[in-house]
């Protein structure tokens, strides 16, 4: 069919896109590799999706520091900036346009949802989608050959979580018997819960109650009743970070007992709930993602980011992590191709340096060698300890009663 | 499987809750009984107070109880001033109107402090934080019940300056019958703002009790507004005992629903409790024919 | 033809020609105008021409993007079968939550708070029954084929989109030509008025309330298919109640076009502004800005306009 374009609108139209686009680069240099960044950086998680994006923008600065994909001829990176408003179709729609622009490979979403949606729309592009923040195991179980996840999903973090806590446990004469697991409503936390409780009875812990609560939650008397009646050993919490940091609150306040709180993906277990709450949060335990303290360059990185004014949370340095992850593949692919960056994606080896990760290797998109650590808060500060290899510190279980 | 010690102490800590819900409740049933609109801006309004309330905190050294005054009175001033500026203006007096305006309005002043404030949470720390008194086996914190009093001691206040001062006459006037108020001279719009002021002011209030025991987002005002909106209704919109009253129902009620259903499936007791009552009072408890 | 005829059929072929010559981009831009002007338009009729406004929505579209993603996921059915079925579901619920809310005589506000308050304990119980598989959302298998409801090429939704924007605009324009719709009118205006002129406001209004809930249902089992994901907050979450309503009272509620003008207008404010923000430089965090300056557009045109956009136009739904 003809297409009706004039040439006044097709001048405006070229101009319009060119505007959008970035502007040719003068001289030798290649036009950069566009690296889509889809966070939510406004509404309920600002302030994770921000911090992801902090962790992009200072990787992609990193890359293109250090003299770009050199096997591209020193080409760099450009990132484009999205704003997923926690929003499905917002995160959808910022796939498209970014998709107009020319990008090479996404790295999103914070929100396993978003994060579903967005990877099955730029499947249709077969642009790479990297995974950075969803814990969702339906991310990568759809058979999509764009995704990769290099992070763990919570079934993972599950398994790793139950076997030290068993690990811990049997270290202390196998004194914790019960468990109570309070976790949000949404997918993550659900997942999390239901898993655990599946897998709690092979380590001689019963999960006596699973105890749902909305985003967010007023106020967690209710819950801290209810963990008071039932009197577990340990408590285990999967929500997010607001949450976390009221309900770690409200049981402290309400002087409840217990050997230990062991969390997996707690959303509140950072620098600031350690550093405002020192009270609060000593001896909790936290199965999540944590970046390797043996790694001279994640010190340094946490350095940065501190000297900065940011605090150095697991957003920053997954995605982070990400941008290195996909500019190692852009240098073994030596191109922006679609189908080369796809294969060098699948093929990756990638040392994933900040990370206590094995080495990378992705089967259904999902990264074999990742893991997550067990993280401890010791006088004021956070400690890892396990797994062995990246440990800082040894554990303090079963906790001292608190008086 | 529940005893009869832990319902009790449920419900003494429904009845803590329902202080603060009680508070942020009265100042929109105000609102909407004197300027019948549904004021969509009271939780980013809450947000802000709740800023307030930490930074005096974080850069003054006040705390937050000792800055109830300071805080009510500088919501009231803010409050004035903005429907005097903005909402009064804008809407032409259309109801519907007024509505997407204090949306809008919430719009603006989310996104404005997520940009000047950042979207960290926020939390105060309060040396008494930790007390508690013990009854039975419930585990009261103290700043709970603090909270609980001064919300109980601000509404009996206010619900005596609408009952006997002449502001509060004229206020009550000007929500039964506004033209006849202005017939007998009475400045209706000069008392739309202060009714505005004096809602936002139970904001200012609201947030002086909650920031010990909570903590502030850009985000953080809508959870307790939410739940306003459902107390005003029950109460009856424009009835201060209603909103005092369904304050307190629906605090049990979160706490009860919480106790027997798990926190989650609980909270389906508060939209339940709201749909029975009004299908059985449709203008809610105390509440008259629109 | 009516002189009013030319602009519209005018509007309807560069709609129809637009994605032939628009990038991808647009063109998804483009569905997602005319789907929210088609769900805005089902809040239209009921809160619109009706005058029952409400503030739950949701609740319709939630209860067709589950039945017929359940229907699909769970039971197997073919998507297109199961499409009428989530429209009826919808239909249902509006009956149900007509008749609960008119029986016991509830209006205006109260009607609009318990409407949220529908909404609130659907999406309860859908993260907490097994059914919905709860917080874990549902997952509809991408097979990008015509038969299965989805699409490889956008261009297709985007008719999809189309088709159901011009249905409920004709829906509306039959509204606006039936005694049905007079007697809607006068129950808006004046229902003790219109009880007493023998009007059964009841019956009236169960009947709007259902077939609103229909359409919004429709528009539910659209957006599942479309983003292939639900969960209890996707479908049953405020935000869509607010920007049914949003774009209905914005283009001027009680309007034929009001929701399509409407849904143009914060759509394209909100594209803009979010772009704005993206290529801003040097501020990394800017992005709220750009919902600033949307709710600031949204303050300005609603005060500006108190009959919604329409009203530039001269087209006002005639009020009391």
């Amino acid at each position: 069919m003809k297409k009706q374009v004039s040439r006044r609108g097709f001048v405006l139209g070229t101009t319009a896109l060119a505007t959008l686009s970035v502007p040719a680069i003068v001289g030798a240099q290649p036009a950069a590799v566009k690296v889509g960044l889809i966070h939510p950086v406004t509404g309920f998680v600002a302030y994770n999706g921000q911090q992801s994006r902090l962790g992009g923008t200072m990787a992609i600065e990193d890359v293109n520091k250090a003299g770009g994909i050199k096997s591209m001829g020193g080409t760099k990176l450009e990132a484009l900036l999205g704003d997923s408003q926690s929003k499905v179709e917002v995160g959808v729609a910022e796939v498209e346009k970014m998709n107009e622009q020319g990008v090479a490979a996404y790295i999103g979403c914070f929100q396993s949802p978003v994060g579903i949606a967005a990877s099955q729309a730029a499947s249709k592009y077969n642009t790479p989608f990297l995974i950075d923040v969803g814990a969702s195991d339906l991310i990568v179980n759809r058979g999509l050959k764009n995704v990769f996840r290099l992070k763990p999903g919570f079934g993972v973090c599950v398994d790793d979580g139950i076997a030290s806590l068993g690990a811990l446990n049997k270290a202390a004469g196998g004194i914790a018997k019960s468990a109570v697991i309070v976790h949000e409503s949404g997918e993550f936390g659900t997942g999390t819960a239901k898993l655990l409780q599946g897998k709690l009875p092979s380590i001689g812990i019963e999960a006596k109650e699973l105890i749902a609560h909305d985003n967010p939650t007023r106020n967690f008397d209710n819950i801290a009743l209810r963990i008071r009646s039932l009197a577990p050993d340990i408590i285990m919490m999967s929500n997010y970070g607001n949450e976390y940091m009221l309900l770690a609150r409200t049981l402290y306040q309400q002087k409840v007992n217990v050997a230990g709180f062991y969390s997996i993906l707690g959303g509140g277990f950072n620098y600031k709930f350690v550093k405002e709450m020192p009270d609060v949060s000593q001896y909790m335990m936290d199965v999540n993602h944590w970046y390797n303290p043996k790694s001279a360059k994640a010190v340094a990185l946490k350095k940065r980011v501190e000297d900065g004014g940011a605090l150095f949370t697991f957003e920053v340095y997954l995605t982070y992590t990400n941008v290195m992850l996909l500019a190692d593949a852009l240098e073994r692919a030596a191109s922006a191709d679609k189908e080369k960056l796809l294969a060098a994606l699948s093929s990756s080896t990638f040392k994933a340096e900040l990370m206590p990760y094995g080495p990378t290797k992705f089967v259904n998109g999902q990264n074999q060698g990742a893991k997550p650590g067990v993280m401890q808060s010791l006088k004021g500060d956070i400690e890892v300890i396990a797994p062995e290899e990246f440990a800082s510190a040894k554990a303090v279980f079963p906790r001292p009663k608190l008086t | 499987m529940l005893d009869p010690g832990i319902i009790l102490a449920g419900v003494l800590n429904g009845f803590l809750a329902g202080g603060i819900y009680v508070l942020v409740a009265v100042g929109l049933t105000l609102i909407y009984g004197v300027l019948h609109i549904i004021n969509f801006a009271h939780g980013s309004l809450l947000m802000l107070a709740m800023y307030a309330v930490f930074y005096l905190w974080r850069l003054v050294g006040i705390d937050p109880y000792v800055a109830l005054p300071l805080v009510i009175a500088g919501a009231f001033v803010f409050g004035f001033v903005l429907y005097r500026l903005l909402i009064g203006r804008l809407s032409h007096g259309r109801d519907e109107n007024i509505l997407l305006i204090t949306l809008g309005l919430s719009i603006v002043i989310d996104n404005a402090a997520l940009l000047f404030f950042g979207g960290d949470t926020q939390t105060i720390d309060v040396p008494y934080a930790g007390s508690f008194v013990e009854l039975g086996a419930a585990f009261l914190p103290l700043p709970k019940i603090i909270s609980f009093g001064a919300s109980l001691l601000l509404c009996a206040v206010l619900g005596l300056y609408i009952a006997k001062s002449d502001t509060g006459k004229a206020i009550r006037a000007v929500a039964k019958e506004r033209q006849g108020a202005r017939l007998v001279g009475i400045d209706v719009d000069n008392i739309f703002a202060v009714s505005y002021g004096i809602g936002i002011a139970c904001l200012g209030a609201a947030a002086c009790l909650l920031m010990p025991t909570y903590y502030v987002t850009p985000s953080s005002g809508h959870a307790f507004v939410l739940v306003a909106f459902t107390i005003v209704v029950l109460g009856g919109m424009g009835s201060f005992v209603g909103a005092a009253i369904g304050g307190f129902i629906i605090g049990i009620t979160e706490a009860l629903g919480g106790l027997l259903l798990g926190e989650q499936l609980g909270q389906i007791g508060i939209s339940l409790i709201f749909i029975v009552i009004l299908l059985l009072k449709p203008t809610g408890l105390f509440g008259s024919k629109a | 033809m009516s002189p009013r005829a030319l602009p519209c059929l005018a509007g309807l072929a560069a709609a129809v020609l637009f994605p032939l010559l628009a990038p991808n981009y647009l063109v998804n831009v483009g569905m997602t105008v005319f789907f929210i002007a088609f769900i805005g338009q089902s809040w239209n009729i009921a809160g619109g021409f009706a005058g029952q406004t409400s503030f739950g929505h949701v609740v319709f579209f939630g209860t067709g993007a589950y039945t017929s993603t359940i229907l699909q996921v769970t039971y197997g059915w073919n998507p297109w079968l199961a499409w009428p079925v989530a429209m009826a579901a919808g239909g249902a619920v509006g009956w149900m939550i007509a008749v609960l809310s008119f029986r016991a005589g509830l209006r205006g506000s109260y009607f609009a708070l318990i409407t949220l308050a529908f909404a609130e304990v659907f999406r309860i119980l859908a993260n907490s029954v097994p059914f919905t598989r709860g917080g874990l959302g549902m997952l509809i298998k991408a097979d990008p084929r015509p038969i299965n409801f989805q699409f490889r090429d956008p261009i297709w939704i985007y008719y999809l989109a189309l088709l159901l924007c011009v249905v409920s605009i004709l829906i509306a324009w039959r509204l606006t030509r039936s005694r049905f719709g007079a007697r809607l009118v006068a129950i808006r205006e004046n229902e003790d008025a219109a009880r007493a002129l023998g009007i059964d406001v009841f019956a009236e209004k169960v009947k709007v309330l259902a077939l609103s809930g229909a359409m919004c249902a429709a528009g539910g089992t659209f957006y599942a298919q479309k983003y292939l994901y639900i969960d209890p907050n996707i479908a049953f979450g405020v935000d869509k109640s607010v920007e049914m309503l949003l774009v209905s009272m914005v283009g001027g509620a009680g309007t034929i076009f009001g929701p399509l003008i409407g849904s143009f207008a914060l759509t394209g404010i909100n594209e803009v502004t979010r772009w704005l923000a993206s290529v801003v430089p040097a501020l990394k965090n800017v992005q709220p800005l750009s919902l600033v300056v949307y709710g600031i557009m949204l303050v300005l045109i609603v005060a500006r306009l108190p009959d919604g956009l329409m009203s530039l136009f001269g087209r006002k739904p005639r009020h009391a």
